[in-house]
Protein backbone atom coordinates (compact mmCIF):
# COMPACT_ATOMS: atom_id res chain seq x y z
CA UNK A 1 0.00 0.00 0.00
CA UNK A 2 2.81 2.60 1.17
CA UNK A 3 4.25 2.13 -2.40
CA UNK A 4 1.44 2.44 -4.11
CA UNK A 5 0.70 5.74 -2.61
CA UNK A 6 4.33 7.82 -2.78
CA UNK A 7 4.33 6.04 -6.61
CA UNK A 8 1.19 7.84 -7.19
CA UNK A 9 2.37 11.04 -5.20
CA UNK A 10 5.54 10.73 -7.29
CA UNK A 11 3.93 9.89 -10.49
CA UNK A 12 1.71 12.98 -9.98
CA UNK A 13 3.22 15.52 -8.18
CA UNK A 14 6.48 14.98 -8.21
CA UNK A 15 7.64 13.60 -11.22
CA UNK A 16 10.29 15.56 -13.90
CA UNK A 17 8.97 14.30 -16.80
CA UNK A 18 5.66 16.24 -16.22
CA UNK A 19 7.39 19.11 -15.04
CA UNK A 20 9.38 19.32 -17.91
CA UNK A 21 6.04 19.11 -20.12
CA UNK A 22 3.38 21.32 -19.37
CA UNK A 23 3.74 22.05 -15.32
CA UNK A 24 6.77 24.75 -16.23
CA UNK A 25 5.51 26.06 -19.46
CA UNK A 26 2.16 26.55 -18.15
CA UNK A 27 3.19 28.28 -14.91
CA UNK A 28 5.72 30.58 -17.00
CA UNK A 29 2.33 31.88 -18.93
CA UNK A 30 0.26 32.67 -16.24
CA UNK A 31 3.13 34.61 -14.07
CA UNK A 32 3.95 36.36 -17.07
CA UNK A 33 0.23 37.75 -17.77
CA UNK A 34 0.41 38.88 -14.07
CA UNK A 35 3.57 40.62 -14.43
CA UNK A 36 2.56 42.21 -17.33
CA UNK A 37 -0.91 43.11 -16.03
CA UNK A 38 1.01 44.32 -12.68
CA UNK A 39 3.62 46.13 -14.38
CA UNK A 40 0.86 48.24 -16.54
CA UNK A 41 -0.84 48.89 -13.51
CA UNK A 42 2.16 50.60 -11.85
CA UNK A 43 3.55 52.08 -15.19
CA UNK A 44 0.44 54.07 -15.47
CA UNK A 45 0.25 55.32 -12.13
CA UNK A 46 3.78 56.50 -12.13
CA UNK A 47 3.53 58.28 -15.26
CA UNK A 48 0.56 59.93 -14.03
CA UNK A 49 1.70 61.10 -10.77
CA UNK A 50 4.88 62.24 -12.76
CA UNK A 51 3.25 64.08 -14.98
CA UNK A 52 -0.11 65.33 -13.00
CA UNK A 53 2.78 66.50 -10.17
CA UNK A 54 4.87 69.00 -13.04
CA UNK A 55 1.90 71.84 -13.62
CA UNK A 56 2.84 72.07 -9.74
CA UNK A 57 6.38 71.13 -9.03
CA UNK A 58 8.01 73.13 -12.36
CA UNK A 59 5.09 74.94 -13.58
CA UNK A 60 4.78 76.55 -10.20
CA UNK A 61 0.95 76.02 -10.13
CA UNK A 62 -0.41 76.32 -6.89
CA UNK A 63 -1.89 72.96 -5.34
CA UNK A 64 -4.34 74.94 -3.15
CA UNK A 65 -5.83 77.07 -5.62
CA UNK A 66 -6.05 73.98 -8.35
CA UNK A 67 -7.71 72.56 -5.92
CA UNK A 68 -10.13 74.88 -4.47
CA UNK A 69 -10.43 78.13 -6.92
CA UNK A 70 -13.67 78.32 -9.12
CA UNK A 71 -11.09 80.41 -11.61
CA UNK A 72 -10.46 78.53 -14.72
CA UNK A 73 -8.60 80.44 -17.58
CA UNK A 74 -5.27 78.65 -18.53
CA UNK A 75 -5.25 80.74 -22.11
CA UNK A 76 -4.62 84.47 -20.49
CA UNK A 77 -1.58 85.78 -21.49
CA UNK A 78 -0.58 87.29 -18.84
CA UNK A 79 -2.42 86.27 -15.77
CA UNK A 80 -3.44 82.13 -16.55
CA UNK A 81 -5.94 80.92 -13.59
CA UNK A 82 -5.88 77.27 -12.88
CA UNK A 83 -8.91 76.43 -10.60
CA UNK A 84 -10.11 72.93 -11.55
CA UNK A 85 -12.52 72.81 -8.51
CA UNK A 86 -15.85 73.53 -10.59
CA UNK A 87 -14.61 70.57 -12.39
CA UNK A 88 -14.16 68.47 -9.57
CA UNK A 89 -17.42 69.69 -8.51
CA UNK A 90 -19.32 68.75 -10.92
CA UNK A 91 -17.85 65.30 -11.61
CA UNK A 92 -18.63 64.48 -8.15
CA UNK A 93 -22.05 66.02 -8.36
CA UNK A 94 -22.77 64.45 -11.60
CA UNK A 95 -21.44 60.91 -9.74
CA UNK A 96 -23.82 61.54 -6.75
CA UNK A 97 -27.20 62.18 -8.48
CA UNK A 98 -26.54 59.24 -11.23
CA UNK A 99 -25.99 56.97 -8.32
CA UNK A 100 -28.94 58.32 -6.51
CA UNK A 101 -30.98 57.47 -9.33
CA UNK A 102 -29.33 54.33 -10.38
CA UNK A 103 -29.19 52.89 -7.44
CA UNK A 104 -32.74 52.36 -6.38
CA UNK A 105 -34.05 51.22 -9.30
CA UNK A 106 -31.04 48.71 -10.23
CA UNK A 107 -31.57 47.40 -6.45
CA UNK A 108 -35.02 47.00 -7.84
CA UNK A 109 -34.94 45.39 -10.83
CA UNK A 110 -32.31 43.21 -8.78
CA UNK A 111 -34.92 42.01 -6.41
CA UNK A 112 -37.80 41.93 -8.81
CA UNK A 113 -35.10 38.99 -10.42
CA UNK A 114 -34.00 37.46 -7.76
CA UNK A 115 -37.24 37.16 -5.03
CA UNK A 116 -40.25 38.30 -7.33
CA UNK A 117 -39.90 36.40 -10.69
CA UNK A 118 -36.97 34.42 -10.90
CA UNK A 119 -37.94 32.03 -13.61
CA UNK A 120 -39.04 34.44 -16.76
CA UNK A 121 -37.74 37.97 -14.56
CA UNK A 122 -33.90 37.09 -15.31
CA UNK A 123 -34.92 35.55 -18.83
CA UNK A 124 -36.08 39.29 -19.81
CA UNK A 125 -33.92 41.45 -18.16
CA UNK A 126 -30.79 39.61 -18.08
CA UNK A 127 -30.52 39.89 -22.61
CA UNK A 128 -32.01 44.13 -21.38
CA UNK A 129 -28.91 44.46 -19.24
CA UNK A 130 -26.39 43.17 -21.80
CA UNK A 131 -27.99 45.25 -24.11
CA UNK A 132 -27.28 48.36 -22.37
CA UNK A 133 -23.70 47.18 -21.67
CA UNK A 134 -23.06 46.66 -24.94
CA UNK A 135 -24.28 50.43 -26.51
CA UNK A 136 -21.00 52.66 -26.76
CA UNK A 137 -20.85 55.56 -24.60
CA UNK A 138 -21.43 58.05 -28.03
CA UNK A 139 -24.27 56.52 -28.57
CA UNK A 140 -25.42 56.88 -25.34
CA UNK A 141 -24.31 60.65 -25.66
CA UNK A 142 -25.80 61.04 -29.10
CA UNK A 143 -28.86 60.03 -28.10
CA UNK A 144 -28.93 61.92 -24.70
CA UNK A 145 -28.01 65.33 -27.21
CA UNK A 146 -30.69 64.38 -29.76
CA UNK A 147 -33.55 63.29 -27.53
CA UNK A 148 -32.99 64.55 -23.08
CA UNK A 149 -31.46 67.61 -24.51
CA UNK A 150 -34.25 69.16 -26.44
CA UNK A 151 -36.52 67.43 -23.97
CA UNK A 152 -35.04 69.38 -20.87
CA UNK A 153 -35.16 72.79 -23.02
CA UNK A 154 -38.76 72.71 -23.70
CA UNK A 155 -40.11 71.59 -20.13
CA UNK A 156 -37.78 73.93 -18.29
CA UNK A 157 -35.84 77.50 -19.13
CA UNK A 158 -32.40 76.93 -20.27
CA UNK A 159 -30.34 75.81 -23.10
CA UNK A 160 -31.15 72.24 -22.29
CA UNK A 161 -27.05 71.20 -21.64
CA UNK A 162 -27.35 70.36 -18.25
CA UNK A 163 -25.76 68.74 -15.33
CA UNK A 164 -29.79 66.86 -15.41
CA UNK A 165 -28.62 65.72 -18.86
CA UNK A 166 -25.73 64.22 -17.70
CA UNK A 167 -27.08 62.65 -14.88
CA UNK A 168 -29.82 61.15 -16.42
CA UNK A 169 -27.55 59.23 -19.10
CA UNK A 170 -25.04 58.16 -16.82
CA UNK A 171 -27.97 56.86 -14.94
CA UNK A 172 -28.76 54.77 -17.48
CA UNK A 173 -25.33 53.73 -17.97
CA UNK A 174 -24.26 52.76 -14.95
CA UNK A 175 -27.71 50.61 -14.58
CA UNK A 176 -26.48 47.76 -15.49
CA UNK A 177 -23.54 47.94 -13.17
CA UNK A 178 -25.29 48.11 -10.42
CA UNK A 179 -27.94 45.70 -11.57
CA UNK A 180 -25.72 42.57 -12.29
CA UNK A 181 -24.07 43.18 -9.29
CA UNK A 182 -27.10 43.53 -7.14
CA UNK A 183 -28.19 40.66 -8.55
CA UNK A 184 -25.22 38.30 -7.94
CA UNK A 185 -25.48 40.16 -4.00
CA UNK A 186 -29.52 38.77 -3.58
CA UNK A 187 -28.53 35.55 -5.45
CA UNK A 188 -26.06 34.21 -3.17
CA UNK A 189 -27.46 34.69 -0.20
CA UNK A 190 -28.42 30.88 1.08
CA UNK A 191 -31.90 29.52 0.70
CA UNK A 192 -32.24 28.83 4.66
CA UNK A 193 -32.16 32.47 5.10
CA UNK A 194 -35.96 33.31 2.93
CA UNK A 195 -36.97 29.25 4.51
CA UNK A 196 -36.11 30.89 7.70
CA UNK A 197 -37.91 34.03 7.20
CA UNK A 198 -41.04 32.06 6.01
CA UNK A 199 -41.22 29.85 8.46
CA UNK A 200 -41.95 32.44 10.80
CA UNK A 201 -44.88 33.73 9.06
CA UNK A 202 -43.26 36.33 7.33
CA UNK A 203 -44.52 37.90 4.02
CA UNK A 204 -42.11 37.92 0.99
CA UNK A 205 -41.99 41.82 1.37
CA UNK A 206 -41.29 41.32 4.87
CA UNK A 207 -38.72 38.70 4.46
CA UNK A 208 -37.12 41.04 1.50
CA UNK A 209 -36.88 44.13 3.55
CA UNK A 210 -35.68 42.88 6.89
CA UNK A 211 -33.83 39.83 6.03
CA UNK A 212 -32.61 39.89 2.48
CA UNK A 213 -31.63 43.66 1.71
CA UNK A 214 -29.66 43.77 5.53
CA UNK A 215 -28.26 40.50 4.82
CA UNK A 216 -26.64 41.70 1.02
CA UNK A 217 -26.30 45.11 2.42
CA UNK A 218 -22.35 45.46 1.94
CA UNK A 219 -22.65 43.38 -1.29
CA UNK A 220 -25.41 46.09 -2.22
CA UNK A 221 -23.24 49.10 -1.29
CA UNK A 222 -20.07 47.41 -3.58
CA UNK A 223 -22.64 47.41 -6.14
CA UNK A 224 -23.66 51.38 -5.94
CA UNK A 225 -19.78 52.14 -5.41
CA UNK A 226 -18.89 50.12 -8.58
CA UNK A 227 -21.69 52.23 -10.48
CA UNK A 228 -20.56 55.55 -9.27
CA UNK A 229 -17.03 54.63 -10.40
CA UNK A 230 -18.17 53.92 -13.55
CA UNK A 231 -20.42 57.25 -13.78
CA UNK A 232 -17.08 59.07 -12.38
CA UNK A 233 -14.36 58.02 -15.28
CA UNK A 234 -16.94 58.12 -17.99
CA UNK A 235 -16.31 61.32 -20.18
CA UNK A 236 -17.73 60.90 -23.92
CA UNK A 237 -21.37 60.93 -23.47
CA UNK A 238 -21.14 63.22 -20.33
CA UNK A 239 -19.30 65.81 -22.02
CA UNK A 240 -21.58 65.79 -25.58
CA UNK A 241 -24.74 66.70 -22.82
CA UNK A 242 -23.51 68.57 -20.03
CA UNK A 243 -22.94 71.87 -21.74
CA UNK A 244 -18.90 71.87 -20.48
CA UNK A 245 -19.26 75.85 -18.85
CA UNK A 246 -16.53 76.89 -16.28
CA UNK A 247 -19.02 78.05 -13.51
CA UNK A 248 -20.52 76.02 -10.55
CA UNK A 249 -23.73 75.12 -11.39
CA UNK A 250 -26.31 76.75 -9.23
CA UNK A 251 -28.93 74.28 -9.84
CA UNK A 252 -29.24 70.63 -11.88
CA UNK A 253 -30.53 72.63 -14.86
CA UNK A 254 -26.97 74.58 -15.22
CA UNK A 255 -24.40 73.83 -17.47
CA UNK A 256 -21.67 72.30 -15.73
CA UNK A 257 -18.66 70.60 -16.72
CA UNK A 258 -16.61 67.25 -15.46
CA UNK A 259 -12.84 66.63 -14.77
CA UNK A 260 -13.13 64.11 -17.57
CA UNK A 261 -14.98 66.20 -20.38
CA UNK A 262 -12.69 68.97 -19.71
CA UNK A 263 -9.59 66.31 -20.27
CA UNK A 264 -11.26 65.23 -23.41
CA UNK A 265 -12.46 68.87 -24.89
CA UNK A 266 -9.11 70.38 -24.31
CA UNK A 267 -6.14 68.08 -25.05
CA UNK A 268 -5.89 68.40 -28.61
CA UNK A 269 -5.69 72.22 -28.26
CA UNK A 270 -2.82 71.98 -25.76
CA UNK A 271 0.70 71.46 -26.33
CA UNK A 272 2.52 68.80 -24.71
CA UNK A 273 4.70 70.05 -21.82
CA UNK A 274 2.88 73.47 -21.32
CA UNK A 275 1.21 74.50 -18.75
CA UNK A 276 -2.15 74.15 -19.37
CA UNK A 277 -1.47 70.06 -20.62
CA UNK A 278 0.41 69.67 -17.23
CA UNK A 279 -2.48 70.76 -15.55
CA UNK A 280 -4.76 68.38 -17.45
CA UNK A 281 -2.90 66.03 -16.64
CA UNK A 282 -3.14 67.06 -12.71
CA UNK A 283 -6.85 66.20 -13.74
CA UNK A 284 -6.24 62.84 -14.44
CA UNK A 285 -4.23 62.42 -11.60
CA UNK A 286 -7.26 63.53 -9.17
CA UNK A 287 -9.06 61.42 -11.30
CA UNK A 288 -7.21 58.35 -10.59
CA UNK A 289 -6.89 59.32 -6.55
CA UNK A 290 -10.30 59.12 -6.19
CA UNK A 291 -11.19 56.26 -8.18
CA UNK A 292 -8.44 54.79 -5.84
CA UNK A 293 -10.23 55.95 -2.90
CA UNK A 294 -13.79 54.10 -4.24
CA UNK A 295 -11.56 51.04 -4.46
CA UNK A 296 -10.49 51.62 -1.15
CA UNK A 297 -14.53 51.79 -0.19
CA UNK A 298 -15.48 48.78 -1.67
CA UNK A 299 -12.77 46.89 0.23
CA UNK A 300 -13.88 47.96 3.04
CA UNK A 301 -17.04 46.72 1.97
CA UNK A 302 -16.41 43.40 0.69
CA UNK A 303 -14.46 42.79 4.02
CA UNK A 304 -17.55 43.48 6.32
CA UNK A 305 -19.64 40.96 4.35
CA UNK A 306 -21.00 38.78 6.61
CA UNK A 307 -22.20 35.74 4.78
CA UNK B 1 -48.94 -0.47 25.05
CA UNK B 2 -51.93 0.92 23.71
CA UNK B 3 -52.13 4.07 22.30
CA UNK B 4 -53.33 6.73 24.74
CA UNK B 5 -55.77 8.33 23.53
CA UNK B 6 -56.17 11.02 25.96
CA UNK B 7 -54.30 13.36 24.38
CA UNK B 8 -56.37 15.53 21.53
CA UNK B 9 -54.90 15.06 18.30
CA UNK B 10 -53.61 18.43 16.67
CA UNK B 11 -53.21 17.09 13.21
CA UNK B 12 -54.95 14.58 11.56
CA UNK B 13 -53.66 13.62 8.13
CA UNK B 14 -56.21 11.35 5.70
CA UNK B 15 -55.45 9.85 2.09
CA UNK B 16 -52.72 12.36 1.96
CA UNK B 17 -50.78 12.67 -1.51
CA UNK B 18 -48.43 14.63 -3.00
CA UNK B 19 -46.70 14.56 -6.56
CA UNK B 20 -43.29 16.66 -7.53
CA UNK B 21 -44.33 16.88 -10.99
CA UNK B 22 -45.64 13.68 -12.26
CA UNK B 23 -42.95 12.08 -9.05
CA UNK B 24 -45.42 10.73 -6.41
CA UNK B 25 -43.75 11.34 -3.17
CA UNK B 26 -46.22 10.86 -0.26
CA UNK B 27 -48.91 7.89 -1.04
CA UNK B 28 -51.75 8.25 0.90
CA UNK B 29 -50.72 8.57 4.28
CA UNK B 30 -52.87 8.58 7.31
CA UNK B 31 -52.28 8.75 10.80
CA UNK B 32 -52.32 11.49 13.76
CA UNK B 33 -50.20 13.75 16.16
CA UNK B 34 -51.26 14.24 19.64
CA UNK B 35 -51.07 17.30 21.64
CA UNK B 36 -48.47 17.51 23.71
CA UNK B 37 -46.17 14.61 22.03
CA UNK B 38 -43.18 13.77 20.36
CA UNK B 39 -43.83 12.16 17.58
CA UNK B 40 -40.48 11.05 15.26
CA UNK B 41 -40.39 10.62 11.87
CA UNK B 42 -37.62 8.09 10.96
CA UNK B 43 -37.22 6.05 7.11
CA UNK B 44 -34.40 5.82 5.03
CA UNK B 45 -33.20 9.09 2.94
CA UNK B 46 -35.55 10.20 -0.06
CA UNK B 47 -38.20 8.43 1.75
CA UNK B 48 -40.17 11.28 2.11
CA UNK B 49 -40.00 12.27 5.25
CA UNK B 50 -38.53 15.41 5.50
CA UNK B 51 -41.19 16.41 2.75
CA UNK B 52 -43.73 15.16 5.12
CA UNK B 53 -43.10 17.52 7.80
CA UNK B 54 -43.06 20.43 5.09
CA UNK B 55 -46.43 20.01 3.88
CA UNK B 56 -47.81 20.67 7.63
CA UNK B 57 -46.59 24.72 7.52
CA UNK B 58 -47.39 24.72 3.55
CA UNK B 59 -43.36 25.01 3.53
CA UNK B 60 -43.93 22.87 1.05
CA UNK B 61 -45.71 25.25 -1.90
CA UNK B 62 -42.39 26.64 -2.25
CA UNK B 63 -40.99 24.34 -3.85
CA UNK B 64 -42.00 24.70 -7.86
CA UNK B 65 -44.59 21.99 -9.39
CA UNK B 66 -45.86 20.12 -6.47
CA UNK B 67 -49.33 19.30 -5.82
CA UNK B 68 -51.39 17.54 -3.22
CA UNK B 69 -54.37 15.60 -2.54
CA UNK B 70 -56.24 14.69 0.63
CA UNK B 71 -56.52 16.49 3.72
CA UNK B 72 -54.14 17.63 6.95
CA UNK B 73 -56.88 18.91 9.20
CA UNK B 74 -54.81 20.98 12.08
CA UNK B 75 -56.93 21.37 15.10
CA UNK B 76 -60.24 20.08 12.57
CA UNK B 77 -59.24 22.48 9.95
CA UNK B 78 -58.39 21.57 6.72
CA UNK B 79 -55.02 23.48 6.02
CA UNK B 80 -54.58 22.53 2.20
CA UNK B 81 -58.16 24.80 1.66
CA UNK B 82 -56.65 26.93 -0.55
CA UNK B 83 -58.47 29.72 1.46
CA UNK B 84 -55.89 29.62 4.64
CA UNK B 85 -54.15 32.17 5.96
CA UNK B 86 -50.55 30.82 5.67
CA UNK B 87 -49.00 33.83 8.01
CA UNK B 88 -51.39 32.65 10.89
CA UNK B 89 -50.97 29.04 10.11
CA UNK B 90 -46.95 29.72 10.08
CA UNK B 91 -47.21 31.63 13.70
CA UNK B 92 -48.61 28.57 15.35
CA UNK B 93 -46.54 26.30 13.53
CA UNK B 94 -42.74 26.95 14.05
CA UNK B 95 -40.04 25.26 12.11
CA UNK B 96 -36.66 24.45 12.50
CA UNK B 97 -34.11 23.60 10.02
CA UNK B 98 -31.23 20.83 9.41
CA UNK B 99 -28.74 23.55 9.69
CA UNK B 100 -29.21 26.31 12.16
CA UNK B 101 -30.09 29.31 9.93
CA UNK B 102 -29.96 32.33 12.07
CA UNK B 103 -30.16 35.83 9.94
CA UNK B 104 -27.09 37.77 9.99
CA UNK B 105 -28.14 40.54 12.57
CA UNK B 106 -27.80 40.57 16.77
CA UNK B 107 -29.19 37.54 18.82
CA UNK B 108 -32.01 39.51 20.00
CA UNK B 109 -33.17 41.05 16.71
CA UNK B 110 -33.15 37.27 15.72
CA UNK B 111 -35.56 35.88 18.32
CA UNK B 112 -37.31 39.41 18.04
CA UNK B 113 -38.26 38.71 14.09
CA UNK B 114 -41.18 36.51 14.61
CA UNK B 115 -43.34 39.13 17.32
CA UNK B 116 -41.68 42.03 15.01
CA UNK B 117 -43.18 40.54 11.92
CA UNK B 118 -46.65 39.73 14.01
CA UNK B 119 -46.69 43.08 15.12
CA UNK B 120 -45.27 43.69 18.29
CA UNK B 121 -43.58 46.96 18.57
CA UNK B 122 -42.97 47.61 22.35
CA UNK B 123 -39.51 47.33 23.68
CA UNK B 124 -40.88 46.31 26.42
CA UNK B 125 -42.87 43.26 25.68
CA UNK B 126 -39.98 42.53 22.65
CA UNK B 127 -37.10 42.31 25.83
CA UNK B 128 -40.26 39.64 28.00
CA UNK B 129 -40.40 37.78 24.58
CA UNK B 130 -36.98 37.61 23.99
CA UNK B 131 -35.85 36.33 27.82
CA UNK B 132 -38.57 34.33 27.94
CA UNK B 133 -38.02 32.47 24.80
CA UNK B 134 -34.09 32.13 25.07
CA UNK B 135 -34.95 30.95 28.75
CA UNK B 136 -36.73 28.21 27.21
CA UNK B 137 -33.85 27.00 25.38
CA UNK B 138 -31.24 27.41 27.89
CA UNK B 139 -29.18 30.01 26.09
CA UNK B 140 -30.43 33.05 28.13
CA UNK B 141 -27.52 32.69 30.87
CA UNK B 142 -24.77 31.92 27.81
CA UNK B 143 -25.94 35.08 25.73
CA UNK B 144 -27.18 37.80 28.26
CA UNK B 145 -24.93 40.09 28.51
CA UNK B 146 -24.50 39.97 24.41
CA UNK B 147 -27.87 40.19 23.02
CA UNK B 148 -26.15 42.71 20.57
CA UNK B 149 -23.85 40.92 19.33
CA UNK B 150 -23.73 38.97 15.76
CA UNK B 151 -25.91 35.66 16.00
CA UNK B 152 -23.62 34.10 13.31
CA UNK B 153 -20.96 34.46 16.14
CA UNK B 154 -22.44 31.72 18.28
CA UNK B 155 -21.47 28.42 18.27
CA UNK B 156 -23.26 25.51 15.64
CA UNK B 157 -25.11 24.26 18.56
CA UNK B 158 -26.27 27.94 20.14
CA UNK B 159 -27.32 28.71 16.59
CA UNK B 160 -29.81 26.25 16.43
CA UNK B 161 -31.05 26.82 19.90
CA UNK B 162 -31.21 30.39 18.95
CA UNK B 163 -33.05 29.20 15.96
CA UNK B 164 -35.91 27.34 18.20
CA UNK B 165 -36.13 30.22 20.29
CA UNK B 166 -36.78 32.22 17.11
CA UNK B 167 -39.61 29.50 16.69
CA UNK B 168 -40.83 29.64 19.90
CA UNK B 169 -41.07 33.45 20.18
CA UNK B 170 -44.42 33.78 17.67
CA UNK B 171 -45.80 31.59 20.49
CA UNK B 172 -46.42 28.53 18.33
CA UNK B 173 -48.48 25.22 19.29
CA UNK B 174 -46.48 22.87 17.40
CA UNK B 175 -42.77 23.13 16.62
CA UNK B 176 -41.96 21.17 13.16
CA UNK B 177 -37.96 19.93 13.38
CA UNK B 178 -36.32 18.50 10.25
CA UNK B 179 -33.23 16.81 11.71
CA UNK B 180 -32.14 19.52 14.22
CA UNK B 181 -29.30 17.87 15.25
CA UNK B 182 -28.09 16.04 12.40
CA UNK B 183 -25.30 18.70 11.79
CA UNK B 184 -24.13 18.94 15.31
CA UNK B 185 -21.96 17.09 17.48
CA UNK B 186 -22.75 14.89 20.32
CA UNK B 187 -22.61 17.31 23.27
CA UNK B 188 -24.88 20.24 21.14
CA UNK B 189 -26.91 17.29 19.73
CA UNK B 190 -27.67 16.01 23.86
CA UNK B 191 -28.83 19.44 24.57
CA UNK B 192 -31.34 19.69 22.02
CA UNK B 193 -32.45 16.42 22.85
CA UNK B 194 -32.96 17.16 26.82
CA UNK B 195 -34.13 20.34 24.81
CA UNK B 196 -36.80 18.45 23.48
CA UNK B 197 -38.23 16.51 26.11
CA UNK B 198 -38.45 19.67 28.45
CA UNK B 199 -40.67 21.66 25.53
CA UNK B 200 -43.21 19.18 25.05
CA UNK B 201 -45.09 20.07 28.16
CA UNK B 202 -45.92 23.41 26.11
CA UNK B 203 -45.36 22.41 22.68
CA UNK B 204 -46.50 19.55 20.17
CA UNK B 205 -43.06 18.40 17.83
CA UNK B 206 -42.88 16.57 15.43
CA UNK B 207 -39.39 15.84 14.40
CA UNK B 208 -37.78 14.29 11.84
CA UNK B 209 -34.53 12.17 12.54
CA UNK B 210 -31.55 9.79 11.18
CA UNK B 211 -30.95 8.55 13.77
CA UNK B 212 -33.31 5.76 15.12
CA UNK B 213 -31.74 6.27 18.65
CA UNK B 214 -32.74 9.64 18.84
CA UNK B 215 -36.24 8.88 18.28
CA UNK B 216 -36.51 5.98 20.67
CA UNK B 217 -35.04 8.40 23.04
CA UNK B 218 -37.22 11.34 22.87
CA UNK B 219 -40.15 10.36 20.84
CA UNK B 220 -43.77 9.39 22.19
CA UNK B 221 -44.66 8.24 19.13
CA UNK B 222 -42.98 7.04 15.84
CA UNK B 223 -44.38 7.16 11.95
CA UNK B 224 -41.82 4.78 9.90
CA UNK B 225 -41.82 5.92 5.99
CA UNK B 226 -40.66 3.74 3.23
CA UNK B 227 -40.74 5.29 -0.28
CA UNK B 228 -43.33 7.94 0.39
CA UNK B 229 -45.85 5.15 2.29
CA UNK B 230 -45.82 4.76 6.17
CA UNK B 231 -45.08 1.23 6.70
CA UNK B 232 -45.85 1.46 10.47
CA UNK B 233 -47.20 3.99 13.60
CA UNK B 234 -47.30 3.29 16.64
CA UNK B 235 -46.09 4.10 20.03
CA UNK B 236 -42.01 4.38 20.48
CA UNK B 237 -41.85 1.67 23.05
CA UNK B 238 -43.64 -0.61 20.41
CA UNK B 239 -42.31 -0.01 17.03
CA UNK B 240 -38.69 -0.32 18.44
CA UNK B 241 -39.48 -3.35 20.44
CA UNK B 242 -41.73 -5.35 18.91
CA UNK B 243 -42.13 -3.89 15.38
CA UNK B 244 -45.38 -5.47 13.64
CA UNK B 245 -43.77 -5.01 9.76
CA UNK B 246 -40.77 -7.23 9.00
CA UNK B 247 -39.96 -3.94 6.69
CA UNK B 248 -39.64 -1.87 10.10
CA UNK B 249 -37.86 -4.88 11.77
CA UNK B 250 -35.41 -5.14 8.88
CA UNK B 251 -35.03 -0.93 9.05
CA UNK B 252 -34.75 -0.55 12.91
CA UNK B 253 -32.24 -3.68 13.42
CA UNK B 254 -30.06 -2.30 10.63
CA UNK B 255 -30.14 -4.63 7.18
CA UNK B 256 -30.93 -1.96 5.37
CA UNK B 257 -31.17 2.49 5.24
Amino acid sequence: MENTTTSARERLVKSNKNKSNGELRGKMIVTLSAIIMITATVAITVFLATKGLQAFLVNGVSPIEFLTSTDWNPTDEGNPKFGAFPFIYGSLAVTLLSALIAAPIGIGAAIFMTEIAPAWGRKILQPVIELLVGIPSVVYGFIGLTVLVPFIRNQFDGIGYSLLAGTIVLSVMILPTITTIATDAMGTLPRNLREGSYALGATRWQTIRKVLVPAALPSLLTAIVLGMARAFGEALAVQMVIGNSRAIPSSILDTSATLTSIITLNMGYTTYGSVENNTLWSMGLILLIISFVFILIIRYLSSRRRI
Amino acid sequence: MQTTTANKSVFDVKDLNLWYGSFHALINLNFSMYKNEVTAIIGPSGCGKSTFVKTLNLMVNMIPNVHMSGEINYNDKNILNKKIDLVELRKQIGMIFQKGNPFPQSIYDNVAYGPRIHGIKKKKQLDEIVEESLKDVALWDEVKDRLQSAALGLSGGQQQRLCIARALATKPEVVLMDEPTSALDPISTLKIEELITKLKEKYTIVIVTHNMQQAARISDKTAFFLNGEVVEFSDTNQLFSNPSDKRTEDYITGRFG
